[in-house]
C-alpha cells in the first residue's frame, strides 16, 4: 500500500483547511520560483522522465504532449486549457481536487503554462459543479491576492487563470469539443489534424490537460521525476486517484499506487465487495467507456494501463464500478448505452444513429424480447460505430456493449429463452366463465 | 442527442438586472477582444438563474444582441446544452442522477419517491415547489445515489432520506447539502483508510469551519426574487461558505471573544438566557423538529443551549427570545414562525399523552 508520505492529495477528503494558508502548510507553493528557474525545457524533460501519463482517460504521456507546443511564438499567444469537465460515469476525482486541494491545481497550471509558454489558462469545469466552481474561483482569487499568479506576480511570469463553465454536455470532455464550447459554440468535436498544439483555442497553439495531470506536476517537480517514476511499474508510473463506486461496502475516492491489485484496492479502502469477494460479478475498471471485466479475471488483476489492456479493458480514468451478483448486468450496460445516446453530439451518423439503435436493442434484451441472432448483429453494429467517428465517443459507446457480449452472452441468451418460453408473464388470457 | 422544444408560453421580454449586466461585462473581459462569444454559456446560465430556473426565448435573443452574435447561434447553444431549461421548473428543481453507478446503488427507489411526491418528470407540482428530471451522470459516483437540487448536491441518499429532504424543503426547514450519512466528501464511511499519518500535517491547517453549512431552504430556492436575483448573492463571494465565515468573524470582533466556534456569538447579556437543562428530563427530549421551522441542525443548536422540551420554549419571555435569536443564522425566525405558540400547543399534547400513558399504567 502506498505510504501516506507518497500521497500528493493530502486534503482529498476536505478534512483540513482547503484555503491558501492550509494548502501552504501542506507544502503547496513551496519553492515554486525555484521550479520555474529550471526553465521551460527542463520542466518538460522532468515531466517526461517521471512517466506521467494523462489522467483524463486516454493515458497519453503528458510531457510529450507539452513538447508538441511550438518553442517560439509566431505572434499568436499560447493557451493552456484544463479539462475539468468530469462527466465519465464512475469518475468523481477531479471534483475532490477542485474543492479540497485547489491550490495544487493552480500551482500546476502556472508551472505547466510556463513550460508551454502560455500566459493564459482556462479551466473548463462542468456546469453542474456549481459549488466546486465557487470554491475553485475563491481559491484562484486567493492566489491572485497573494500575488502567486496574475499579470504582476512574485514568480515573475505573467499568468492569468480563468474559470469557464460548461452546461451539461459530456462531449465537452473531448478536447476539441471543449475548445468549441469555450469559443461559445455547440460542443462538436473538430477533425484532427490540425491538432490543438498547432491550432487550438482561437486558432492559437493550445494544450488541453486533465485536472489531475496538472495538479500532480508541482509535487513531481519538487520531489524529482525519479520519485514519481519509482512508484508503480515502468510505463505505468506514479500515483493515481481511484474512484470506487457501485457494490462495495464503503464507496470512496482514494489515491493509490498505479498497479495496485484490484482486490487489495477494494478491500483496503472500500470495505470490500458487498457480500464478500465471492459475490463479485464484474467490474468496470476505468469509467463507463471501458469494457467490463468478469469476476474470474479479477482475482489477480492489477490496476494499470498495460495490465488492463491485456484483459481487453482499460484504466481509463481509474473509476472502478463494482457490480455484485445481484446486478442485472444487461440493464447496467443498457443504462450506459442510454447515456451515450443522450450525450452523442449528433455530428457523425454512425454515433448519432448507432448509439440510439444499440440502446433500443439492449432495452429489449433486458426483457429478453429479442432474437438470439440479434446478439451477433449488435456486436457487428458496435464494430461499425467504433473507429468510424470523428471523436472517441463512438468507441466509448461501443466498448461496454462489446464487453457485455464477450463475457455475458449466456446471460443474454438465457433471458431470451425465458421470455420466449413465457412471453406473457401474466399467463395466458382465459375466457370468462 | 436530446431534443427539447421551447415552452409554448413565453414572456414578452427579458433584460439583465443592473448587477447582472455589470457581471456580464466582467465576464466578457476574460476573453481576448472579438472573442466575446466565449461568454455565451455563462451569460445564458445567469439569465436562467435570474429568470427562476428556466431560459425564455427573449433571454436568448437578448444575449445574442449583448454578445453581437446571430440569434440562431445562441439558440443552438441553448438547445444543445441540457442544463438550459427551456420550460419553467419548480422552485426546487431536482435533478436525479440515474446513470449506472447511481442505478447500482438504488436510484430506482429515489425515482419512486419523486414520482409519488411530484409526479412525472418535467412537470411542476401544483404548489409550484417541485419539479424533477432524470439526468446523466453528475460526477458524484462515490456518493451515489444522489440528486442535485438547484445549485447543491445531496448525496448518499436512500428513499427515506430523500423523502424527509422533500418534507424539510416543503416546510421551509434548514437542509444540509452534501453527503446525508455524515461523512466528509468521498471519505470512506467509518473514517479514512489513508492520510492518517499525522506527521504529514503540522496542525496549522486544521479546519476551522465545517465544509458545508446548513442552508436555509430559502437560500436554496430557485427563482428567488427578480429584482435581487439569487445570483447576486452568489456573486458576493460566489460562496455561501465565505458569507458564513465573514459573519462569524464579524460576530467575534464585536464581542471580542472567540468562544462559540460554529455559531454566532451572543450579543445580549446572560440575564436574558433562558433556563437550560444539563440534560433532557426523564423520558427523553421532545422532538423539537415538530415545531415548523426547526430542522435537525437547529434542534442540535437548541439542545446545546440546554433546550430539550416544548414547555421550555413555550415559557420564553422577550429577552429569552432575543438571546436565543443570536444563536440562529436567520434572525427573527422565532417570532416569524411563531415558535412559542407552536411549542405551547405541542407541550399540551405531550402533557395529555403523558397523563393518558400514566393512567393506563395504573390499570
Amino acid at each position: 500500500m502506498l505510504s501516506d508520505k507518497d500521497r500528493i492529495f493530502t486534503n482529498l477528503y476536505g478534512l483540513r483547511d482547503s484555503g491558501l494558508a492550509g494548502a501552504r502548510a501542506r507544502g503547496a507553493w513551496d519553492g515554486t520560483k525555484k521550479l520555474l528557474e529550471m526553465g521551460e525545457d527542463r520542466i518538460i524533460d522532468e515531466v517526461k522522465a517521471s512517466g506521467l501519463r494523462g489522467r483524463g482517460g486516454a493515458g497519453f504521456p503528458t510531457g510529450l504532449k507539452w513538447s508538441f507546443m511550438p518553442k517560439e511564438s509566431d505572434g499568436r499567444p499560447h493557451y493552456l486549457v484544463i479539462n475539468a469537465d468530469e462527466s465519465e460515469p464512475g469518475t468523481c476525482k477531479d471534483r475532490e481536487i477542485m474543492r479540497n486541494d485547489p491550490q495544487l491545481l493552480i500551482e500546476g497550471a502556472l508551472l505547466a503554462g510556463f513550460a508551454m509558454r502560455a500566459n493564459t489558462a482556462y479551466i473548463y469545469i462542468r456546469g453542474e459543479f456549481i459549488r466546486e466552481r465557487e470554491r475553485l474561483q475563491a481559491a484562484i482569487d486567493e492566489a491572485y491576492e497573494a500575488k502567486l499568479i496574475g499579470k504582476d506576480n512574485v514568480h515573475g511570469y505573467p499568468f492569468d487563470l480563468y474559470v469557464q463553465q460548461g452546461a451539461g454536455a459530456y462531449i465537452c470532455g473531448e478536447e476539441t469539443a471543449l475548445l468549441e464550447s469555450l469559443e461559445g459554440r455547440k460542443g462538436m468535436p473538430r477533425l484532427k489534424p490540425p491538432f490543438p498544439a498547432n491550432m487550438g483555442l482561437y486558432g492559437a497553439p493550445t494544450t488541453v490537460n486533465n485536472v489531475e495531470s496538472i495538479a500532480v506536476v508541482p509535487e513531481i517537480l519538487r520531489r524529482g521525476s525519479g520519485w514519481f517514476a519509482g512508484l508503480g511499474k515502468p510505463n505505468n508510473a506514479g500515483t493515481k486517484l481511484f474512484s470506487i463506486s457501485g457494490h462495495v461496502n464503503n464507496p470512496c475516492n482514494v489515491e493509490e499506487e498505479m498497479g495496485i491489485p484490484l482486490r487489495e484496492l477494494l478491500e483496503k479502502h472500500a470495505g470490500g465487495v458487498r457480500g464478500g469477494w465471492e459475490n463479485l460479478l464484474a467490474v468496470i475498471p476505468g469509467g463507463s467507456s471501458v469494457p467490463c471485466v468478469p469476476a474470474n479475471q479479477c482475482q489477480e488483476l492489477a490496476m494499470d494501463f498495460d495490465r488492463l489492456l491485456e484483459v481487453k479493458s482499460g484504466l481509463g480514468t481509474a473509476a472502478v464500478i463494482v457490480m455484485d451478483k445481484t446486478t442485472d448486468i444487461i440493464r447496467a450496460i443498457a443504462r450506459l448505452s442510454y447515456f451515450y445516446k443522450h450525450e452523442s453530439c449528433g455530428q457523425c451518423t454512425p454515433c448519432r444513429e448507432g448509439t440510439g439503435w444499440m440502446w433500443r436493442v439492449l432495452e429489449r434484451m433486458v426483457r429478453g424480447e429479442a432474437e438470439k441472432s440479434e446478439i451477433d448483429m449488435l456486436f457487428d453494429v458496435s464494430k461499425q460505430i467504433e473507429g468510424h467517428t470523428i471523436c472517441a465517443l463512438g468507441d466509448a459507446a461501443a466498448w461496454p456493449v462489446q464487453g457485455l457480449i464477450r463475457h455475458f452472452r449466456p446471460v443474454i441468451e438465457q433471458r431470451i429463452d425465458e421470455f420466449t418460453a413465457n412471453p406473457n408473464p401474466q399467463g395466458a388470457v382465459r375466457a370468462a366463465e | 442527442m436530446s431534443v427539447r422544444p421551447v415552452a409554448a408560453d413565453q414572456p414578452e421580454s427579458f433584460a439583465f438586472t443592473e448587477p447582472n449586466l455589470t457581471w456580464a461585462k466582467q465576464q466578457i473581459e476574460k476573453y481576448p477582444q472579438g472573442r466575446q462569444a466565449s461568454a455565451v454559456i455563462p451569460l445564458l446560465w445567469r439569465a436562467q438563474q435570474q429568470n427562476g430556473g428556466w431560459l425564455p426565448q427573449a433571454a436568448i435573443e437578448y444575449i445574442a444582441e449583448l454578445l453581437d452574435m446571430a440569434p440562431i447561434r445562441v439558440m443552438e447553444v441553448a438547445t444543445f446544452y441540457t442544463m438550459f431549461n427551456l420550460a419553467p421548473v419548480g422552485k426546487y428543481f431536482i435533478q436525479l442522477c440515474g446513470t449506472t453507478p447511481c442505478l447500482l446503488r438504488g436510484s430506482d427507489a429515489l425515482v419512486e419517491v419523486l414520482k409519488k411526491r411530484i409526479g412525472e418528470q418535467n412537470q411542476v407540482s401544483e404548489d409550484g415547489l417541485f419539479s424533477w428530471l432524470e439526468v446523466e451522470c453528475l460526477g458524484a459516483c462515490a456518493n451515489a445515489p444522489m440528486v442535485q437540487i438547484n445549485n447543491d448536491y445531496f448525496e448518499d441518499l436512500d428513499a427515506g432520506k430523500l423523502q424527509s429532504l422533500l418534507d424539510d424543503l416543503e416546510a421551509g426547514r434548514d437542509v444540509t447539502p452534501g453527503p446525508q450519512n455524515g461523512r466528509s466528501c468521498s471519505c470512506p464511511e467509518g473514517g479514512p483508510t489513508s492520510l492518517t499519518d499525522s506527521s504529514l500535517y503540522t496542525g496549522s491547517d486544521d479546519r476551522e469551519a465545517p465544509a458545508v453549512a446548513a442552508m436555509n431552504a430559502e437560500s436554496l430556492a430557485n427563482g428567488e426574487g427578480h429584482e435581487v436575483p439569487r445570483v447576486a448573492r452568489e456573486d458576493k463571494a460566489e460562496t455561501v461558505l465565505a458569507t458564513f465565515d465573514n459573519e462569524k468573524e464579524k460576530a467575534v470582533e464585536e464581542t471580542g471573544s472567540d468562544a462559540p466556534t460554529d455559531e454566532f456569538a451572543p450579543a445580549a447579556s446572560d440575564n436574558a438566557k433562558p433556563i437550560g437543562l444539563p440534560e433532557p428530563r426523564e423520558g427523553g427530549a421532545d422532538d423539537l423538529k415538530k415545531i415548523s421551522g426547526v430542522g435537525p441542525k437547529l434542534e442540535e443548536t437548541l439542545n446545546s443551549l440546554g433546550i430539550y422540551h416544548f414547555d421550555q420554549i413555550a415559557g420564553w419571555n422577550r429577552d429569552n427570545v432575543a438571546w436565543v435569536d443570536n444563536f440562529l443564522s436567520f434572525k427573527g425566525r422565532i417570532d416569524r414562525e411563531n415558535w412559542i405558540e407552536q411549542a405551547g400547543n405541542l407541550a399540551k399534547a405531550v402533557e395529555i399523552k403523558t397523563l393518558t400513558d400514566d393512567s393506563r399504567g395504573d390499570d
